[in-house]
């Protein structure tokens, strides 16, 4: 038998293993966010309803190009943590795993979708 | 192994118990409006995938877009994108360890809520 006192096991990086990993994470990325949403938000709704030339004129310019890249990366990271940690507060056994697995699989077929046409717009 | 002693911990009263207040239902609401916001994000991503792709497949996806169901998806994308928004910064003003008494933290719920409205009318007018 080991004597390990409950505050020994609570030490360190505690019982996640991961310590304020993910709340530090949410809380750099909500700043970002908080900076970079107002004008993301002007640029897309501006874009949304024009015509495809005028889509490709907006995404080809850098500045819209690299903002919506950036939102779309840290948005999702973003979303991706704050999802696993619904399925995690709800969801049991086996399809927590298989939900959060679809949770982070699917967030980055986005990621990579979002910036594979952004990349053919801006090149 | 460490041999773990099972303690008989009290209960806390859970929302089963607790009638709804202002606190838990904004708080509710940021977990809610941030999972939803996928929806507009799948489409937002869509949509830019066809303006990349071919003018047949954006005509396609544009007709979705901007149709009553596409309005329907991105207006309530805008709502909750700004109550997101607000409820986030009222957690990193939290996380600070301010505005925690119940008056304030009422007072910043209903800031939430109007807020988020206000901001979600003020860009459609102005976008």
């Amino acid at each position: 038998m080991r004597y390990l006192t409950e505050r020994k096991r609570a030490e360190g990086k505690g019982a996640s293993g991961t310590g304020t990993e993910h709340h530090w994470y949410m809380t750099v990325s909500a700043a970002g966010l908080a900076v970079m949403i107002p004008t993301f938000l002007v640029v897309f709704g501006r874009a949304l309803g024009s015509s495809q030339d005028d889509v490709l004129a907006v995404f080809a310019r850098p500045f819209p190009a690299i903002l919506t890249a950036l939102v779309l990366v840290v948005g999702l990271q973003h979303f991706r943590r704050g999802a696993e940690a619904m399925i995690e507060d709800y969801v049991r056994g086996l399809n927590r795993k298989l939900a959060i697995i679809f949770v982070i699989t699917f967030t980055y077929f986005l990621m990579a979708t979002g910036i594979y046409a952004l990349a053919r717009m801006a090149l | 192994m460490p041999d773990v002693k099972q303690v008989e911990r009290p209960l806390s009263p859970h929302l089963q118990i607790y009638r709804p207040q202002l606190t838990s239902v904004s708080s509710i609401l940021t977990r809610i409006t941030g999972n939803a916001l996928i929806v507009g994000v799948v489409l937002a991503i869509w949509w830019l995938l066809a303006a990349a792709t071919s003018p047949e497949y954006f005509a396609r996806v544009d007709a979705v877009a901007t149709s009553w169901f596409g309005d329907l998806v991105f207006t309530g994308s805008l709502w909750a994108i700004w109550y997101h928004y607000l409820a986030g910064l009222r957690h990193l003003f939290f996380d600070a360890g301010k505005g925690l008494d119940i008056a304030t933290a009422e007072m910043l719920g209903w800031g939430c809520i109007i807020g988020s409205v206000v901001l979600t009318v003020l860009t459609l007018f102005l976008v």
